[in-house]
């Protein structure tokens, strides 16, 4: 039997159309077209200031999104980010009301985050528990001992200092959006050119055959829900810093939104498959869907529905396409 | 088309049957009949439209044109419906049981025996499955039994009688011998030869020639969607049959060719891993395919998993290239030269959803990586030789490789240990369920491997390729070697019998 040549051009082509249809310039479009649609009906929707609200108010959204997509490509998820973020948010301002140093009350939320996300991690790798069990525990846990420590107040008088969010790097890209951009570049070039990267699509595409190729699923667990809490901490120092006061309470549903944008970005429920630029992109189009229904006269309420109704399409769609890519050879 | 003698009309044939899918043409102008009482073997490569036909024949699929004739009456098979109704029941390689249900209740899905207001009849339902049991002698399984803990023989056995519950006439039997022991395959022809004596018609699809040979009345071959011939199995031979199925006489099935045997590349002494690993001593020494033969449970897989880390070793010796190690992780086997190909690809080999380069760089990514990137282009250039080397067919490194074949699957579940240049190579069934052109590929490579210097242990159920591919045939009973013999003492007998134990002698020995 001779070596198989293979041919270029359909390859080529193959790989070109397979951009051209990814889920990311899916996205893309669905974020431009969205805004001169509800442009043109109202053009107040355009304005400087409001795009800048809808990337900076969401911007945590995006970041905690990008941990999250590790964790639903290896195979998991995690119900315990949006508690999560809750609980650190209160943390860092509760600190900086104290008078703590400012770098103490930025670095505490990164390392109470990867210290209960790499504790959940531990949980799910080394003793098999189903991460949906873990995380719906300790949900309970940060939700109810969040409320019985602080009684739902709110924390104000936070020192100026406090606010990270309020920076502009050289005076004009804001923080949170030079952090969603950075983070987003950065974990996408480290889940696609570094071999820990590649690890976490095997992990969660054939854990048993990545173990027998050398590639530990333990290990990458535990390193994937680590990140996920790096990014969870980060995640909750700009919900903590964007606005003058923090509730101390966990925002209802947030982890629900940070799974949707996951998902919506292209990142299959199955395992095995997702960008983070993805996510990043759904991220600012869920944020662009709620901000438009304002501006078009829609009730608010009913965002959640409309996401509900753009994480099943995306799921059914992510399903299907699925399904045809390996049905194998129809013969 | 040749006839089977003594009955008139076919209970079932097809006649001219085309069927086309966006891109492919699966099947073009092919016919095929079974009567009753006959069992038809039908063969070909993967790909060549077995899985077509006889989803056509089932009623899955509809072809565009042809036409199909049940008692000599052209009937339309709309709907798998239709075809049970027409008395033709399929029997597909993935069991369809519910592993919650018992065996009565599996059986009797769907169509339970009735007492008063729709309520299922169970006593009714388990005196009938009893019925069916008896009917074809089954004694060691109950009807009560929950289904999940049955052993892969009893469940097929469960999928007949649910066949037959159905009073199918027409049978249809998608590889059922793939994931069978030998014992269950001997239960199996059992059962085919009183369902024949029935007058039940039997269509048997199958990879192996022997068991064709064993089981058929008459064998059917296609060729890339093709009707290539019938044969009596009688008037004809595994040569002429694989020639048939491959276009082309492959002369020799097993390449085997002696290459210059070296120093020991394995030596184990004493190894134990509890329960099916008790103190296992082998040698494997450079350019030596080591075929290691033995049932299904003898250990022969877990063996092979203690040897690359899955499962490690609780005492004993493992000795690499002449050096005592420990091997406690497949990334610890891997840095010391050791390649496994795990004997289930889809469960343990193959990453699905990952591209045919990414599976192909997996056990490779370490050696790849400069200052933790990896090096793309020379990913590519890896994946480009191991395709080229193995032959993958492929339309491009980024295809996904859970779409290409079964056996170009096994290749790039073979191929991704390439990069690392193995000294020992563990290959766990090399060839199961992969059509005969890949399969030849496959030994050629072993042979390609063995020249290079590559010790090689391989487990295989398949006494032919044991004993075609090696220079020396470990047989392993209940976690122990009990007998070895060189390639020129291996025959077919003498190891068949050390597997399955018949002397007292070697009990003891044992």
């Amino acid at each position: 039997m001779s070596a198989i040549a293979l041919p270029r051009s359909p390859a080529a082509r193959g790989s070109l159309w397979r951009r051209v249809s990814s889920q990311e310039t899916l996205l893309a479009v669905a974020i431009v077209g969205l805004a001169v649609f509800v442009g043109l009906t109202n053009p107040r929707f355009l304005a400087a200031n409001n795009l800048a609200d809808i990337l900076l108010g969401n911007a945590y959204i995006a970041v905690a999104a990008i941990g999250m997509s590790m964790v639903i490509i290896t195979g998991n998820i995690d119900i315990s980010v949006g508690a999560l973020i809750g609980v650190l948010a209160t943390v860092s301002g509760s600190l900086a009301v104290a008078g703590a140093p400012i770098v103490v009350t930025w670095l505490a939320p990164l390392v109470i985050g990867v210290a209960v996300m790499g504790l959940q991690g531990v949980i799910v790798a080394y003793l098999g528990i189903p991460a949906i069990v873990v995380t719906l525990g300790m949900l309970s846990i940060l939700r109810g001992g969040l409320i019985s420590v602080t009684g739902g107040k709110w924390i104000t008088d936070l020192p100026d200092a406090f606010h990270l969010a309020d920076i502009e790097i050289f005076g004009v890209i804001p923080m949170p959006v030079a952090i969603m951009v950075g983070a987003t570049i950065l974990a996408a070039a480290w889940m696609r050119w570094w071999p820990q990267g590649r690890a976490i699509y095997a992990t969660g595409g054939n854990a048993e055959a990545a173990r027998l190729s050398g590639v530990s699923p333990r290990h990458t667990l535990v390193l994937v829900f680590v990140l996920h809490g790096f990014f969870a901490g980060v995640a909750a120092l700009l919900f903590a810093t964007q606005l003058r006061v923090i509730q101390s309470t966990t925002p209802s549903g947030l982890e629900f939104t940070i799974i949707t944008a996951s998902v919506v970005g292209g990142v299959s429920i199955l395992g095995g498959v997702g960008t983070v630029v993805g996510s990043t992109l759904a991220a600012i189009l869920i944020a662009e869907i709620t901000s438009a229904l304002v501006f078009i006269n829609v009730s608010p309420f009913w965002t959640h529905a409309l996401q509900g109704a753009l994480i099943l399409a995306t799921v059914i769609a992510d399903i299907e396409r699925r399904r045809r890519r390996l049905a194998g050879d129809v013969r | 088309m040749i006839a089977a003698e003594g009955t008139s009309t076919p209970l079932l044939e097809v006649r001219g049957i085309e069927k086309s899918f966006p891109g492919v043409r699966a099947l073009s102008n092919v016919s095929f009949e079974v009567r009753a009482g006959e069992a038809h073997a039908l063969i070909g490569e993967n790909g060549a439209g077995k899985s077509t036909l006889i989803k056509i024949m089932s009623g899955v699929y509809r072809p565009d044109a042809g036409s199909i004739l049940i008692d000599g009456r052209e009937t339309r098979l709309a709907t798998p419906d239709d075809a049970r109704r027409a008395g033709i029941a399929t029997i597909y390689q993935e069991l369809l049981l519910f592993p919650e249900l018992s065996v009565a209740e599996n059986i009797f899905l769907g169509h339970a025996p009735k007492a008063g207001f729709g309520r299922i009849d169970l006593r009714a339902m388990r005196g009938r499955a009893e019925a069916l049991l008896a009917s074809l002698d089954i004694d060691d399984l109950a009807a009560d039994a929950i289904v999940g803990a049955l052993s892969v023989g009893h469940r097929q056995r469960v999928e007949i009688l649910r066949a037959l519950s159905y009073d199918a006439r027409i049978l249809i039997m998608d590889e059922p011998t793939a994931a069978l022991t030998e014992t269950d395959v001997m239960r199996l022809f059992d059962i085919v030869r009183r369902l024949k004596a029935r007058g039940v018609a039997i269509v048997y699809i199958s990879h192996r020639l022997d068991e064709t040979f064993a089981i058929a009345d008459r064998v059917t071959v296609l060729r890339d969607g093709a009707y290539v011939g019938t044969r009596r199995t009688g008037e004809t031979n595994s040569g002429e049959l694989v020639q048939m199925m491959v276009g082309r006489r492959i002369d020799n099935m097993f390449p085997k060719t002696d290459a210059p045997i070296g120093e020991p590349v394995l030596e184990t002494r004493a190894l134990v891993r509890r329960p099916l690993t008790k103190s296992v001593s082998v040698t494997v020494r450079a350019g030596e395919i080591v075929g290691l033969a033995g049932l299904v449970g003898s250990g022969r897989s877990e063996l092979a998993q203690t040897l690359f880390g899955v499962s490690p070793a609780e005492s004993g010796e493992i000795r690499l290239m002449g050096q005592a190690v420990t091997i406690r992780s497949p990334a610890e086997a891997r840095a010391r030269g050791v390649a496994y190909v795990p004997e289930d690809r889809g469960v343990q080999g193959l990453v699905r959803p990952m591209s045919v380069l990414h599976n192909m760089s997996l056990a490779a990514l370490s050696s790849l990586a400069h200052a933790g990137f990896i090096d793309r282009a020379a990913e590519r250039r890896l994946a480009q030789h191991a395709v080229e080397q193995l032959g993958v067919k492929t339309r491009s490194l980024d295809e996904v490789a859970g779409r290409l074949s079964g056996g170009n699957q096994q290749k790039i579940v073979l191929g991704k240990w390439l990069a690392n240049k193995p000294k020992l190579l563990i290959l766990d069934e090399p060839t199961r369920g992969i059509d005969v052109g890949a399969k030849a590929e496959i030994h050629r490579l072993m042979v390609e491997f063995a020249r290079a210097g590559v010790a090689i242990l391989m487990i295989s159920s398949e006494l032919p390729e044991v004993l075609g591919m090696s220079d020396r045939v470990l047989v392993m009973r209940e976690g122990r070697l009990v007998a070895e013999f060189d390639r020129a003492a291996a025959s077919s007998q003498a190891v068949g019998a050390a597997m399955m134990g018949d002397t007292s002698a070697t009990e003891k020995a044992a």
